[in-house]
């Protein structure tokens, strides 16, 4: 495996006021713990869209591990937060992607509108590629415009082969046709790309649904990912699209991504601790080689150095 | 999470009740909750500092009016703060026939600069204009495909240009607009990071190069705390002028808006609301306060039943309901009631306590409360008391006298059964004084 943390750490340190570096100054300007230290990083963690609640929950541990530890020193605040915080994404997923076990293995993104679904799958079919799987990707979103063709651009540039209908076609016909194929072609990964939706539109939702009744058809294990795409700059919306996501299609994982720009995605967070999904890719730019697997202690490790 | 806001925010309004004044006391609670939903709808969490600051000191003191409770009055004034602070004028762009306007659309990846550029064009063009898209963005894979698709819906002109380099692409649209006599030209720019020097630098070019009259900053509704940093780069580095919220047909609260207009002082001029072209719309500042309050409801709730509901008639129909007595005579005094406050599903969903799924089956418009009125005045006193004994004959009397089908007295008769089923579901599920709102 990459060194996931050099890359990381390295678009990180694009930020100036990174929050980490944040805390560590505040607790470097006060010689004691008190609630003014406390409400400083709770302000913190509510910057990097931790969100209300999950704050609460880490602020209130944060101060009984310091109560019951009888800590003075501010500097050892951070090792405590690290640790709580490292507890919450921390999760013992199954060895990821493993695509030895199914053939072909499908995995199916979902996401709200305009958060990568696309680019995503361009970049982890270049990976597979790369390490000599067949791969097909399934153009299944045939709603907004030009989609089939950003999808086929990619399957160019990554050497990944595409089952397409035509614009305006059924996804789930377009599902179909490509899982039948790929079992024939003996194919080894399936990436299932779908239209961004709201997951308040209860007929996309619906249509979603089908999509997968439809996977299950072809092949019943599958999907064997259900991966939610999350826009790293998204706020406390992202928790009801998991929520919503996760009751039409059991999401398994998450990929974040444009972690690239200056927000932090601190929503996964309380995504993991409220519903227990795990993120498990990264996005952190445009390019092709520009995504990573997740690794909790080492995003915690580059966000706190 | 938004009904728990309304069911918290209910609580705590009940418990001001029957306090003269607001004091720091009173509303400390209160000021704590808002606080909370300011955060949850992602306001950026230094503007809600400062925010609830303000309304600490405009508060304190202030005289609770007659009409309200304490808990409601401090609601009005959050709320008026919150307008204040969007600007609570409608903004819109002065686009002249008698010269080519320029109108240029920047952003991160993702927020919906293509998708509303081919909307903003549909927008215009139904006010006169005869726009020209630009497709600018070479950096997407078949970012400029998605902009001729869309423009062929429209059947408006694209320019695009093979060499991909963004300043020949805008040279020959001015062209293009010199010749044929358009007015208006949308310049569609690639999404990029605020951070990512380089990509900042071409939009900046093009910029120089085409002077545009507008440059509109287009931003999810649904971003976080982040959207202030983005904004700010934006506006440093390209001083927009005003901005677009997209994805607010979503059901982020969008405090994401409230944090640009603060820290860019730049007003949102339009909102894109759902994948369709005609999605657009002007942007209005007060409905927004009331979202991103997340119990923008419960106030024109409370505003419209102030302004309508007769107390005593309420108290009525509100004991009956909880006794489970509805009978067509009230469901017409209902719609008499709520014919004054508005459509009755939207009524309906701004009850605390009631969720939409709740209200799949009953499908009462505004257009139809006149039908469903004929149709229960054409019935005699007691078929309203006792609706099962409208029978086939009695039905078909109905219809001719209400001048309408016997098709039509089944849905209302249909309507009723749901909603009188609905009544019963709600009151099992609700504890007593949750039905406050209802009939206060």
């Amino acid at each position: 495996m990459k060194r996931i943390i050099d890359g990381l750490k390295s678009k990180l340190a694009k930020t100036k006021n990174g929050f980490v570096a944040k805390i560590a100054e505040t607790i470097k300007l006060r010689t004691k713990i008190d609630q003014d230290l406390l409400d400083d990083i709770e302000d913190i963690l509510l910057e990097a869209d931790i969100g209300v609640d999950v704050c609460s929950f880490i602020i209130e541990k944060l101060s009984d591990k310091i109560r019951l530890n009888r800590i003075q020193d501010p500097s050892r605040v951070m090792i405590l937060l690290k640790e709580i915080i490292d507890n919450i994404l921390d999760s013992d997923h199954d060895e990821l992607f493993n695509a030895e076990i199914y053939s072909p293995y499908v995995m199916f993104f979902v996401g709200v509108n305009g958060v990568g679904k696309t680019t995503t799958i361009g970049k982890l079919a270049h990976q597979y590629v790369q390490q000599g799987k067949k791969v097909m990707m399934i153009a299944a979103d045939t709603f907004r415009a030009a989609a089939i063709e950003q999808l086929s651009i990619w399957s160019q540039r990554s050497g990944a082969i595409i089952q397409k209908h035509q614009s305006g076609a059924d996804p789930s016909a377009v599902i179909f046709d490509g899982l039948t194929s790929a079992i024939n072609k003996k194919i080894d990964i399936v990436m299932i790309d779908t239209a961004g939706r709201l997951h308040n539109k209860v007929n996309l939702m619906n249509e979603l649904a089908k999509m997968k009744r439809t996977i299950k058809k072809v092949i019943p294990s599958a999907p064997h990912k259900s991966i939610l795409v999350i826009d790293s700059s998204t706020g406390q919306n992202a928790i009801i699209q998991a929520k919503i996501f996760d009751s039409i299609t059991d999401i398994d994982c998450i990929a974040l991504t444009k972690l690239d720009g200056t927000a932090k995605g601190g929503i996964v967070i309380g995504i993991k601790h409220e519903l227990g999904i795990p993120v498990e890719l990264i996005g952190l730019g445009e390019k092709i080689e520009d995504l990573q697997y997740f690794n909790s202690t080492d995003y915690i490790e580059a966000l706190f150095e | 999470m938004l009904n728990d806001l309304t069911v918290r925010m209910e609580a705590i309004v009940k418990k001001l009740r029957g306090e003269g004044k607001l004091s720091e006391e009173n509303i400390k609670e209160s000021l704590r909750e808002i606080r909370r939903a300011l955060l949850e709808a992602d306001v950026n969490f230094k503007i809600v500092k400062s925010f609830i600051n303000n309304v600490q000191n405009k508060a304190i003191g202030s005289e609770v009016l007659k009409s309200l409770t304490p808990g409601q009055q401090l609601v009005k004034v959050v709320h008026n703060e919150l307008i204040s602070l969007m600007g609570d004028k409608l903004l819109s762009l002065n686009l002249p026939h008698n010269r080519i306007n320029k109108i240029m659309l920047v952003g991160l990846q993702g927020s919906g600069k293509t998708t509303f550029c081919a909307k903003l064009a549909n927008f215009y063009r139904k006010k006169g204009n005869k726009p020209v898209l630009t497709a600018c963005d070479v950096h997407r894979p078949a970012a400029v495909d998605q902009l001729k698709t869309l423009g062929k819906q429209l059947d408006l002109p694209v320019i695009h240009h093979p060499s991909n380099k963004v300043s020949k692409i805008a040279t020959e649209s001015i062209q293009y607009a010199e010749k044929n006599l358009n007015d208006l030209i949308i310049f569609d720019t690639a999404g990029r990071m605020h951070i990512d020097q380089e990509m900042m630098q071409e939009v900046l070019l093009l910029k120089e190069q085409v002077k545009p009259d507008y440059i509109l900053f287009v931003a999810d509704a649904m971003s976080g705390q982040d959207a202030v940093n983005v904004a700010h780069e934006f506006n440093i580095q390209l001083e927009f002028d005003g901005v677009v919220l997209t994805k607010l047909d979503g059901d982020a609260r969008g405090g994401a808006a409230l944090s640009i207009k603060a820290v860019t002082n730049k007003p949102v001029i339009f909102a894109g609301i759902g994948e369709k072209i005609n999605d657009i719309e002007e942007f209005h500042p007060d409905r927004m306060a009331s979202r991103i309050l997340g119990m923008g409801d419960i106030l024109s709730l409370i505003e419209k039943a102030e302004a309508s509901v007769d107390e005593e008639q309420a108290l009525k129909i509100s004991k009956r309901l909880k006794k489970n007595l509805f009978t067509l005579n009230d469901f017409y005094d209902q719609l008499q009631q709520l014919k004054k406050m508005g459509p009755l599903d939207q009524i309906i969903k701004m009850m605390p306590g009631m969720e939409s799924k709740m209200l799949k089956n009953v499908d009462i418009s505004g257009n139809e409360t006149n039908e469903i009125e004929a149709i229960i005045s054409s019935m005699t006193y007691n078929e309203k008391e006792k609706p099962e004994i409208i029978n086939g004959s009695r039905r078909k009397r109905i219809a001719s006298g209400s001048g309408t089908s016997i098709q039509s007295v089944n849905k209302v008769l249909k309507q009723y059964d749901h909603m009188k089923s609905m009544i019963k579901k709600m009151n099992k599920g609700m504890k007593p004084g949750k039905m406050k709102f209802m009939g206060k």
